[in-house]
């Protein structure tokens, strides 16, 4: 949110909402940044078992200067707390889990998503060096994959695009985008408006995107 | 019964030698700070370190400070910029400038290349990173329709560990999420030094069932003492 525009959703906002997606049963992954938010949002009345590829299935919300265990840390290496029903894993053991396909759902930032579900979240522009973490197991291997990102970048460009111009994470794998003007789907006719922030209208996220959007003919603000 | 007890890191890692390939676990918790910071006294040169990430600051480690001192000579990391592009680690600052050699690879592809090295496996087949340029090079091989690449085990001639609990054996219990690549590197190198935040027990103090690493896997052991002397973690990021 720091390009000079009226505001859309906040970064609190956009993980709740990213989160009702997450339905119950599913063991779902979060990436650091924005996505690790949504561990303090999880849906109501729904069992989700949060991954972490560090070793951790069944952890809970951060954790408090008062609960903290010095050494549980999420994907973000931030300290945790563990469910009950929490068990540790090794990190080979960690990504068993995520390349045999038992992430339901994959929550991660991301530079560029392209229409063809194509993204970019490990190497910027003119850079020899990237930072791949964990993100190319769980694009290649998530059962979905939703990103959570800023509309466009500080420089005001559009980070949906046509195509990536920056290095792929994976090819063909981004379901849905999570954003401060709304909700988007990717799939084979290409990005669909789903959902638009308060005080927004197609017209003007259509402006900030670079690529063409489906916008349906009844279009719902963000629901919480 | 060998002892494998020792009273100084320093001692510990004395005959590590110019050249060798170092596996040092830690994500976040996990990582043998105090052995790191003997080895960076020590003086070896020219190493190979093999870790999850070559960290930003000191308190993550001395990685950052081998790399300064220009005593890695190659990184194989899943992470080859630091993760804000506003804070250059000492580690990313050399590799811009082409001044030190790294092999990237996504992390779950490098803790299975660990694996299988401590399992007697080459190599194996894994569809992560197809599609990208970490592919370019690497044998593709279609199985059931869905396309892999060839990746190829890692082995190392030391690990340095952290684990929670120790016998004088050399079997380790960790604990939390410090567990990460310890049990796998302990496995993939041919000789491990562990520093233990416990005190060290004698053989059956640890229940068999709970042991994480078979003291096979370790040659020495060193009891981290108290702060100062001892390296210890501190809060990792955490919320004001």
């Amino acid at each position: 949110m720091t390009t000079k525009r009226k505001p859309g959703l906040d970064r609190e906002t956009i993980a709740m909402r990213c989160a009702r997606e997450f339905q119950d049963g599913w063991m779902v992954n979060l990436g650091i940044g924005i996505p690790t938010l949504c561990s303090n949002h999880l849906p109501e009345g729904r069992e989700i078992i949060l991954h972490s590829e560090n070793g951790l299935i069944g952890y809970g919300p951060l954790a408090t200067r008062e609960d903290l265990d010095i050494h549980t840390v999420n994907a973000g290496v931030q300290h945790v707390t563990l469910m009950p029903y929490a068990a540790i894993v090794h990190h080979a053991d960690a990504f068993a889990i995520i390349r045999s396909g038992k992430i339901d759902a994959s929550v991660l930032g991301a530079y560029q998503v392209a229409e063809n579900g194509d993204f970019a979240n490990w190497k910027r522009a003119g850079m020899r060096g990237g930072g791949i973490g964990g993100a190319m197991d769980l694009a290649a291997c998530a059962k979905r994959l939703f990103i959570i990102m800023e509309h466009t970048t500080r420089e005001g460009e559009p980070r949906l695009v046509r195509r990536c111009t920056l290095p792929l994470t994976a090819p063909g794998v981004v379901t849905m985008v999570f954003t401060d003007l709304g909700v988007f789907e990717v799939g084979p006719p290409g990005i669909t408006l789903k959902e638009i922030a308060p005080g927004w209208k197609p017209d003007e996220v259509q402006a900030l995107t670079g690529a063409r959007l489906h916008v349906p003919p009844h279009l719902d603000e963000v629901r919480l | 019964m060998r002892n494998k007890v020792y009273s100084s890191f320093d001692e510990a890692v004395a005959d590590i030698p110019d050249g060798a390939v170092i596996m040092v676990p830690g994500f976040g918790p996990g990582m043998p700070k105090n052995l790191l910071a003997a080895l960076h006294r020590q003086g070896a040169k020219a190493l190979t370190i093999i870790a999850n990430a070559p960290g930003t600051t000191a308190d993550q480690g001395a990685i950052p400070l081998l790399v300064a001192d220009g005593r890695v000579r190659k990184l194989i990391s899943s992470f080859t910029a630091s993760a804000h592009p506003s804070r250059p680690s000492a580690f990313s600052e050399l590799y811009e400038a082409g001044k030190i050699d790294a092999e990237l690879v996504p992390q779950g592809t490098l803790a299975e290349r660990i694996r299988a090295g401590g399992a007697g496996i080459p190599a194996f087949y894994t569809p992560v990173a197809v599609g990208t340029e970490l592919a370019q090079g690497k044998e593709h091989r279609v199985f059931n329709g869905r396309t892999y690449l060839l990746e190829h085990a890692l082995t190392a001639d030391y690990a340095l560990l952290r684990a929670w609990k120790a016998d004088t054996f050399g079997n380790l219990v960790y604990v939390g999420s410090a567990r990460n690549y310890n049990p796998i590197m302990a496995m993939a190198a041919r000789f491990c030094i562990a520093e233990v935040e416990e005190p060290i027990v004698e053989p059956g103090g640890l229940d068999p069932n709970q042991v994480h690493t078979s003291g096979i896997f370790v040659r020495r052991l060193v009891r981290i003492p108290p702060p100062p002397e001892g390296i210890w973690d501190e809060p990792y990021n955490m919320p004001t």
